[in-house]
């Protein structure tokens, strides 16, 4: 016999999506059938059933072999690791619940470490530029509701988000928009022809790292002033066609992703679509969102804001929180080699990261907490697995619209396994003894 | 006026956070006393004196002391850090925030200083005689207070983001720049005498900005106004002129608005 647990959390990521179907055998150990979920979430929830799991943490060897420990040594090393280090480096958090990011920013604390997001490589210039000048936001059921005007800006939904348009985005039928995708008008801003962008009422192929230029085109096209004949490849004609379609919604929402955070001008870019947003407001209601990647970098960004104030490279060295990226920042700590200890969970560097940064992994002492296989548990000196969360343990974690939603716990870990919640709590008491804090 | 001069002795492991090296800290101590301050590497907190050697004792006040910063002081941050007299002189490179919110005094820097430099500057004069890092003369993170006021000269090239939410002041750059200049700036001057790259006097709302090289993507919305023949630096040319940012806020003085301006060498 087997059982169906229904209204499951997709637990990959920024959509968040709360309506899979999940079949485990009866006595709950096995994960059989995914329903729902779109593919990188089934095959997310499906892993975790892999026969190579590794189960046991595993200590990096000199000779490249690695070295099967158990839970209570491979705390014993983080600690003694974190406790020793003039400037550790606690980085990931994207991947796994607010809980064991909690539990974390203790251990932060007490060590006075530098502590980062993924948001590092993603939207941290999102969020510069939301400190900058503010975010007019709302929540994604709004705009699957009222939105008739949906622009997808260097992003491509398509295959990083697969279920966003359809949730949400484009072919709902929500309140205000009950004729779907016939309701809305669809604008892509994209230097390649994407899927996103075939589908798209107006595609602006954007000459690349000239958004920052588009933007401001936009801003002169609403208050009707004078633009030179083309603007990052794009003819003004079309630029002020674009502007009267924006004006003319009812609703509108901008979502923007990497290709304009992480490209030339970086959090000016977001600075200047959010004034964009602004600007529109005094003709219509618009809203602007970014497409947060991971599950719960969103969530991560919360953690950090309500415990140290900053949403993420917040530099707690001095035993106060700092915060100015470029100096704080994880890439610019490992590259410049201002750190002397490494610690990964939840997320990949290894894989993101420029080589000038992996490489520094060599140099000093790193530990990887990750129920995968990945570069960067390849490189740590420690890799520590862990259960899946959303699949065989729940906790909280926050949509990309800053919505909070509880992961649930579908399938049992495989024996003997704990959470990041516990290995951490593990580590905190340790790190407590050995640096004498109460 | 008398000089303390720091040698470095020790180089630190990582960083070495140094905000008390200024004339304001040193002001009215012995070269013994200097060497008790706080410098911190990581979490660590030491002394000066583990790191640098120290001769010489300061003056009364910050007007009457002079520090030299002598040997290897590339890992070293917050030079000059909040300096309002007196001077700095650092014989070789430094790292990030070298005279970041000084408000007066002067500080010379015969290298290259990492980015952050003068960071909120509200006076004095600062000189780097090498290249200038990013983030020159701008606001710190999150503020919308820029440099209001002194004066910086780079003698070689400057980063990216230089005078970010400018207020007043002058910044003058002998060689190139990189992305973004004056972003958000309310005031100042910005003389570049090199070329600039692009989204210069993006999102500007007050200020000038004078390039006498090439600027590679002018942003939309600087309008032409017509060329002037003006004096700057000592330099007698023709400039194209420029006013914008067309799709930022403007204020307005005497029923007139007011745009920035950006004034490019013909």
């Amino acid at each position: 016999m087997t059982k169906t647990v229904t209204d499951v959390i997709c637990p990959f990521c920024g959509t968040l999506c709360d309506d899979l179907e999940v079949v485990v055998s009866d006595d709950g150990k096995q994960l059989l059938e995914v329903y729902n979920a779109c593919v990188i979430g089934t095959e997310k929830f499906l892993h975790s059933q892999s026969k190579d799991r590794v189960t046991r943490p595993r200590m990096h060897q000199p000779d490249g072999t690695w070295k099967e420990i158990s839970y209570d040594e491979a705390a014993e090393y983080t600690a003694q690791m974190l406790a020793k280090a003039k400037k550790p480096l606690m980085f990931g958090w994207s991947s796994t619940n607010c809980e064991a990011q909690s539990v974390g920013n203790e251990i932060a604390e007490i060590t006075r470490a530098c502590c980062d997001n993924t948001a590092a490589t993603c939207h941290g210039t999102s969020l510069i530029a939301i400190q900058d000048i503010g975010l007019p936001s709302c929540t994604l059921g709004e705009i699957k509701n009222r939105a008739d005007r949906v622009i997808f800006w260097g992003c491509n939904p398509a295959h990083a988000h697969p279920r966003h348009m359809s949730r949400y985005s484009i072919f709902p039928r929500g309140f205000f928009t009950g004729k779907g995708q016939m309701s809305r008008k669809l604008i892509v801003v994209d230097p390649r022809v994407t899927d996103t962008a075939k589908m798209a009422d107006v595609h602006l192929q954007v000459e690349q790292g000239k958004d920052y230029e588009l933007f401001d085109a936009l801003r002169v096209a609403f208050k009707g002033e004078w633009l030179p004949d083309f603007v990052a490849g794009i003819p003004k004609e079309k630029i002020r066609e674009v502007a009267d379609m924006m004006k003319s919604g009812r609703f509108g929402i901008i979502f923007f992703g990497m290709g304009v955070t992480q490209s030339l001008g970086k959090n000016h870019n977001i600075d200047a679509a959010i004034a964009v947003t602004k600007d529109l407001n005094e003709y219509t209601k618009f809203s602007i969102m970014p497409m947060r990647g991971h599950y719960n970098v969103t969530g991560s960004g919360e953690v950090f804001g309500w415990q140290f104030g900053f949403p993420y490279a917040v530099d707690l060295t001095r035993g106060f929180a700092r915060y100015n990226p470029g100096d704080t920042s994880t890439i610019d700590l490992l590259v410049r080699g201002e750190v002397d200890a490494m610690f990964t969970i939840g997320s990949d560097p290894g894989a993101h990261f420029p080589i000038s940064a992996v490489k520094q992994f060599a140099h000093i002492p790193s530990v990887c907490i990750d129920p995968h296989l990945t570069p960067t548990s390849g490189v740590s000196k420690l890799h520590v697995p862990v259960a899946f969360n959303g699949v065989e343990c729940g906790g909280n974690c926050y949509r990309m619209d800053n919505v909070p939603i509880d992961c649930r716990k579908v399938v049992e870990p495989p024996e003997g396994m704990l959470t990041d919640e516990q290995f951490l709590i593990k580590v905190r008491d340790r790190v407590k003894q050995l640096k004498g804090a109460a | 006026m008398e000089t303390v001069t720091i040698t470095m002795k020790n180089p630190p492991a990582l960083y070495l956070e140094a905000d008390n090296v200024s004339p304001d800290a040193f002001a009215g101590k012995t070269a013994a006393q200097i060497a008790e301050l706080h410098v911190h590497e990581g979490n660590v907190t030491s002394t000066l004196g583990k790191y640098f050697d120290v001769s010489g004792n300061a003056g009364a006040t910050a007007v009457d002391t002079k520090i030299i910063v002598k040997g290897d002081v590339k890992k070293v941050k917050y030079l000059g850090f909040k300096m309002s007299a007196g001077e700095l002189v650092v014989e070789g490179s430094t790292d990030l925030y070298a005279g970041a919110w000084m408000t007066g005094g002067k500080m010379l820097v015969k290298g290259n200083a990492e980015g952050f430099a003068a960071t909120a500057m509200k006076g004095g004069e600062l000189v780097i005689e090498g290249n200038a890092g990013n983030y020159l003369g701008a606001a710190y993170r999150g503020d919308w207070r820029g440099m209001s006021g002194g004066k910086i000269l780079v003698k070689g090239n400057a980063g990216s983001d230089i005078g970010m939410y400018m207020l007043g002041g002058e910044i003058i750059v002998n060689g190139n720049v990189d992305v973004h200049v004056c972003t958000h700036a309310e005031g100042g001057k910005v003389i570049i005498k090199g070329n600039a790259k692009s989204k210069v006097g993006g999102q500007m709302v007050d200020g000038t900005i004078y390039v006498f090289g090439s600027i590679d993507t002018m942003m939309p919305g600087f309008k032409p106004a017509g060329e002037i023949e003006l004096e700057v630096d000592g330099v007698k040319a023709k400039f194209a002129h420029y006013i914008g940012d067309m799709g930022e806020r403007h204020k307005k003085k005497k029923g007139q608005i007011v745009y920035a301006n950006l004034y490019k060498k013909i």
